[in-house]
């Protein structure tokens, strides 16, 4: 799996091409991304934020689960790289006339798309475009199934070395509903490759995945014993939506256990970095003397959000038109 | 190659020519990454400007990109003053097809409209294929079909001539 998604991903050159996954992608082209990150940090502080990389080139939003934060930084990030953008909510159109997944894009790839941000219910199902249907559209993974969500993972690692500018020696603990957290595995994969000292998982056994040792995570049950000696705490969003069955006794429960308070905090570093995907769930996962405390980088977040996603769709794109022009694409397919 | 320290020299006077034929009052030196930066800070420190130097990095401006995509190496660009109503120095080290310049141009006017852009290049290789000249250039240089010019630095700076290999 890690060999074929590094082939998908990449061109022949070793050049990113889709952004599907963090799996399978190495140590330096994380970093790359992070480098050209920090670059459009800067872009975001002109009184002109936009640069003309993908003018005339028109990027589709495509939606398959609703999402407001996640949709709009992209549709931010492609239009200060000068894109055209187009916003499908597939969930209401399309699909529910009965046109299948492949039609519709081989639609909008008629209509010179050329890229796809893509975010679908079922794991897997950017790499099928990617692999099967258009090859020579950009994908962009923002969100399968309980696979990955590699954007919001890079958008983490640029807000941790922002503020710890390195990751070597670092331990960082990720609380809460890991099992249904796609968040969660790509955040796993990425720290790891980028060589933290270790990753920790604070979670009942009912919300962690069967084998958390093989995604190279320590677990851990209790605040009281995983946070300590912690430098980042990555708390996840109760996934209200993807509960099935009774995992949880009840949240204020959960809260009690796992929930990020002024007292757990002090268990961590001093200065230990708090963080949250969003949106975050106030008096659940997190209490608000932390989330708006000194030692929250959450809205920091999001700002590397816009920053992270132009840095993958500029990239992606220049693997792309590169592959398109030197016509070596017809093997990705069959391949 | 001739001694740079006399380009710098000859391009300063050169400078203070067109800074009071203009009556320019005040130019903020800004170089292009990453030579152009060091020609920038050697001017700036030959005229006595204060106001530190700007760096540009053009990667984003790029007219390639839709043939080689994005380059692999990119850092922040840095301006360190309004560039709003300023009269700026834009610097590079090498100027051929003008291609660089128009790039730094547009992206200097992300930042705000200067009042007026001076372009100061150490080398004119000339074949030129758009309409940009320098106000003030160190040598006028030609070169061989193979062959490249290179500028090493920061401290000491020396322009070199390098051959490439066939491809």
């Amino acid at each position: 799996m890690p060999d074929s998604s590094r082939r998908l991903q990449l061109t022949a050159d070793g050049e990113l091409r889709h952004f599907l996954a963090i799996e399978g992608l190495d140590e330096p082209l994380l970093t790359r991304i992070l480098d050209t990150a920090d670059s459009f940090i800067e872009v975001g502080e002109r009184t002109i934020k936009k640069v003309p990389l993908l003018r005339g080139r028109t990027v589709v939003n495509l939606f398959f689960e609703p999402s407001t934060r996640t949709r709009s930084t992209f549709e931010l990030a492609a239009k200060r790289l000068s894109a055209d953008v187009l916003n499908l909510d597939i969930g209401t159109s399309a699909t529910s006339k009965g046109e299948s997944l492949s039609d519709t894009l081989l639609n909008l790839r008629a209509m010179a798309s050329d890229m796809f941000v893509m975010r679908h219910s079922q794991s897997g199902a950017p790499h099928f475009v990617a692999q099967s249907v258009t090859p020579d559209v950009a994908i962009i993974n923002a969100g399968d199934g309980r696979h990955e969500h590699p954007t919001q993972a890079m958008l983490d690692m640029l807000t941790i070395r922002q503020h710890m500018k390195t990751f070597s020696g670092l331990r960082v603990a990720i609380v809460g509903d890991v099992q249904h957290s796609r968040v969660a595995r790509s955040q796993i994969r990425a720290l790891n490759t980028l060589g933290v000292d270790e990753v920790r998982l604070i979670a009942p056994d009912t919300l962690l995945p069967h084998e958390p040792e093989a995604l190279g995570a320590r677990v851990f049950h209790r605040m009281e014993e995983g946070l300590r000696n912690v430098d980042v705490i990555i708390m996840l969003r109760l996934q209200h939506e993807r509960m099935e069955g009774a995992l949880l006794p009840s949240e204020s429960e959960f809260y009690r256990m796992y929930g990020l308070t002024r007292e757990k905090l002090a268990y961590a570093n001093p200065g230990a970095l708090v963080m949250h995907p969003g949106p975050i769930n106030r008096g659940v996962e997190i209490e608000s003397a932390v989330a708006d405390g000194p030692q929250s980088v959450i809205l920091g977040q999001v700002t590397n959000g816009i920053a992270v996603r132009m840095a993958v769709m500029s990239m992606a794109m220049g693997g792309q038109l590169n592959e398109r022009q030197s016509g070596t694409s017809e093997g990705v397919a069959s391949s | 190659m001739q001694d740079i320290e006399q380009l710098l020299d000859r391009m300063t006077d050169d400078l203070r020519a067109h800074i009071s034929a203009r009556g320019l009052s005040s130019l903020c030196p800004v170089g292009i990454r990453t030579g152009g930066v060091w020609v920038a800070q050697a001017l700036r420190r030959r005229l006595g400007i204060e106001t530190e130097c700007g760096e540009l990095d053009i990667t984003f401006y790029r007219d390639d990109f839709s043939r080689i995509g994005l380059h692999p190496r990119v850092s922040p660009s840095r301006l360190p003053f309004e560039t709003e109503g300023q009269h700026l120095l834009l610097v590079d080290d090498v100027i051929m097809s003008g291609r660089t310049i128009r790039a730094a141009m547009n992206e200097l006017f992300d930042y705000g409209r200067p009042e007026s852009i001076t372009l100061a290049a150490l080398v004119d290789l000339g074949r030129r294929e758009l309409p940009i000249q320098p106000d003030v250039t160190g040598t006028h240089q030609s070169l061989g079909a193979r062959q490249r010019i290179k500028l090493r630095g920061p401290e000491p700076l020396e322009l070199t001539v390098e051959e490439v290999p066939d491809a």
